[in-house]
């Protein structure tokens, strides 16, 4: 079993829900990034999300925009984030690590060569924003093949028709997309949220994971008995770069990382 | 070149699923395939309507102002001592450049979607400026993408985008420049997706824009086309165009591609040369990736990351190029090369003393390299270079580069 099918298993199991953070790999130092790791699985994390730094992120809000370019200025390679999610396994053989991020720097390295080296290193899934399932039919082949889950983000626009396809491709968990915008937006609606979320369980089995516009375990634990895990990305960037650079890097990781202490306390509780 | 040619009907491009060859495709996030499946459906449904058309074609003749002359540069030619060349003059359109063809034929399609919000990006201003025309008369509200850096370059048209009633909105993300502003122009879209209508300028982005900006476009080629036919009785031997995104290019290319016997040049911004690494010619130092919604050639490092480009030339300054042009280069079907700053400053001081027409820098790049091909033919021959738009913008440019400073 994937450590992906194995941690909603559990949860399962147990009637909780993931907790699923997402940082960008080096943002604000590459130094940073694993640290972060280890400690926002202390404080109660299921799966990491790691952005993969890219020129032009378009899906992503201001906050995320400037991760992407603070972890470029340190020059964070794709092969540095396989390097940095390698290291992190050294010490975390179980929690699942997902690289998000957008089609060219994985279209660059090679897909297949991109498989090889993140299966090796222990990555789990991937999600590439600007790669619809009709343009990811191979390879989403070469990804299953390595071991890898490919997953796709299901949006409030898309068709119960698109629903059903997205979902015959997809493995891992699906990323239901909470408003059309983009990440770290202020609009969330929780009863649009929950209307699409219903139509979405009608066509897959699949586990959803929800994100965009959540913030804080209000509207974690607001959106968390509709689905089986939340993302929180914008929220935690904003809590990592407010903590203070003067500190250790453990020490800053474990700052940043009681955001989701309490993320985690509101979806338990 | 026939022989190179590929066996394609290159009219029966993009496919289905909006790819010519490997080049092209949606690569946008999940909630925009939505808004481009309504648009193909609303394309597809009115491209063949003939009360679509007849009113395009209207505005085209009593608003653009078309069809635009092909002039023969005589005396230029008999300079040059070559081929015969002409002009097609998208420099005489109504805001003078060709962006307007695109912009009236979107607009129009936004009109009978029910939009009543346009957004556009923007580089130099021209697309913006067009943009915000067709909003002012439809009566839409119109948004403009635009980095800040291009903002300080270009105050003149973004004073006029504000006069036509359009709000320019300063992009600071990234390098700040054109492609900055599309990623922001895709941010907007994709929170506003239900009511608005984003007007992509070049022939590029996710399907079905690359198809829909070529056929909008394609106005330029047809015109050519029959004018050569009338004014000569034959083909021209040449077509010269420049190449940032592609939409004057592929609008003139696309209606001859398959006459074999026409040879095409797509010129590109050579910077300060393809050897410093500064310039913005993708099809010629780049390598095929994906950006913007489609894959295509792209300036872009050993990790992925999209570089920086240079061009004298703000509309060529961008480091991607229509999935069309990248796929007409691999089938052997045009000929894309370059030319440097210095040579399009000299073409463009040129054609201003030999003709009285001062061509957009832009423009100039396909004028120096028109010139160059010239050369090499005899006076029988005859060349068509696009000379997409009108210079007037780039004075301030100029003049800098002349160190004359003028407010």
């Amino acid at each position: 079993m994937s450590r992906l099918a194995a941690v909603f298993a559990k949860l399962e199991k147990d009637g909780r829900k993931a907790l699923v953070p997402y940082i960008v790999a080096g943002d604000p130092m590459p130094a940073l990034t694993v640290p972060l790791m280890h400690e926002l699985v202390n404080k109660g994390a299921d799966i990491i999300e790691i952005g993969v730094p890219f020129s032009d992120p378009m899906a992503e809000g201001p906050v995320i925009q400037l991760a992407h370019e603070r972890a470029l200025a340190h020059k964070v390679t794709l092969t540095m984030v396989l390097e940095l999610v390698a290291e992190f396994r050294n010490t975390d053989a179980a929690t699942p690590v997902v690289l998000m991020g957008y089609a060219n720097p994985i279209e660059r390295m090679g897909y297949q060569n991109f498989a090889d080296r993140a299966s090796s290193a222990g990555v789990d899934g991937l999600l590439t924003v600007d790669m619809p399932p009709e343009e990811a039919e191979q390879a989403t082949q070469i990804l299953r093949a390595a071991g890898i889950d490919n997953i796709f983000l299901l949006a409030p626009t898309t068709s119960d028709e698109r629903i059903q396809k997205v979902a015959s491709l997809a493995s891992g968990y699906l990323y239901c997309v909470s408003l059309n915008g983009v990440t770290g937006a202020g609009h969330l609606n929780i009863a649009a949220v929950t209307e699409k979320l219903a139509s979405i369980k009608r066509h897959t089995n699949l586990p959803i994971t929800v994100g965009f516009g959540i913030k804080d375990g209000v509207s974690a634990a607001a959106l968390a008995p509709l689905c089986e895990g939340v993302v929180v990305g914008s929220a935690l960037i904003e809590r990592i770069v407010a903590t203070d650079p003067a500190l250790k890097n453990t020490e800053r990781a474990a700052n940043a990382a009681m955001l989701i202490a309490e993320i985690r306390a509101a979806i338990d509780a | 070149m026939g022989s190179k040619l590929g066996k394609a009907d290159f009219s029966q491009f993009p496919d289905a699923t909006g790819h010519f060859g490997i080049y092209g495709g949606r690569f946008v996030s999940e909630t925009l395939i939505f808004a481009l499946d309504e648009l193909e459906a609303a394309y597809q449904r009115l491209r063949n309507d003939p009360d679509f058309q007849a009113e395009f074609d209207h505005d085209l003749a009593h608003y653009v102002g078309r069809p635009s002359p092909l002039y023969h540069a005589k005396r230029w030619s008999n300079e040059v001592g070559g081929a015969q060349i002409y002009l097609k003059r998208e420099d005489l359109n109504h805001t003078g450049a060709h962006k307007v063809n695109n912009t009236v034929g979107q607009a129009l399609l936004a009109k009978y979607m029910g939009k009543k919000h346009v957004i556009a990006e923007t580089g130099a201003g021209q697309h913006g400026v067009a943009s915000a025309t067709v909003a002012a008369r439809l009566g839409m509200t119109c948004q403009v993408f635009m980095g800040e850096d291009d903002i300080h370059r270009q105050a003149l048209n973004v004073y006029r985008m504000k006069l036509l009633g359009a709000e320019v909105v300063s992009v600071k993300s990234g390098s700040k420049t054109l492609k900055d502003a599309m990623n922001e122009a895709m941010r907007h879209w994709v929170t506003h997706v239900d009511d608005t209508f984003y007007i992509i300028g070049t022939a590029a982005g996710p399907h079905p824009y690359p198809m829909l900006v070529r056929d909008f476009q394609s106005v330029i080629g047809r015109e050519a086309r029959e004018q050569c036919l009338v004014q000569n009785g034959r083909l021209p031997d040449a077509l010269v165009a420049c190449v940032g995104g592609g939409s004057n290019a592929i609008g003139l290319f696309h209606p001859f591609l398959n006459d074999e016997s026409v040879a095409m040049y797509g010129v590109e911004a050579g910077g300060h040369g393809l050897a410093t690494g500064q310039h913005a010619a993708p099809l010629n130092d780049g390598i095929p990736g994906i950006l913007h919604g489609n894959r295509t050639y792209l300036m872009q490092d050993d990790d992925g990351q999209i570089v920086e480009t240079h061009s004298v030339s703000a509309g060529l300054d961008y480091p991607g190029v229509g999935p069309e042009h990248s796929w007409l280069k691999d089938m052997g079907r045009v000929n894309y090369v370059t030319i440097n700053d210095d040579e399009a400053l000299t073409a463009f001081r040129k054609l201003t003393l030999v003709e009285g027409i001062m061509p957009a820098l832009e423009s100039a790049h396909a004028v120096a390299y028109a010139e160059k091909l010239a050369k090499t033919m005899s006076p029988e021959q005859s060349i068509v270079v696009n000379l997409s738009g009108r210079g007037d913008k780039d004075i301030h440019t100029v003049a800098t580069i002349d160190g004359i400073g003028i407010e």
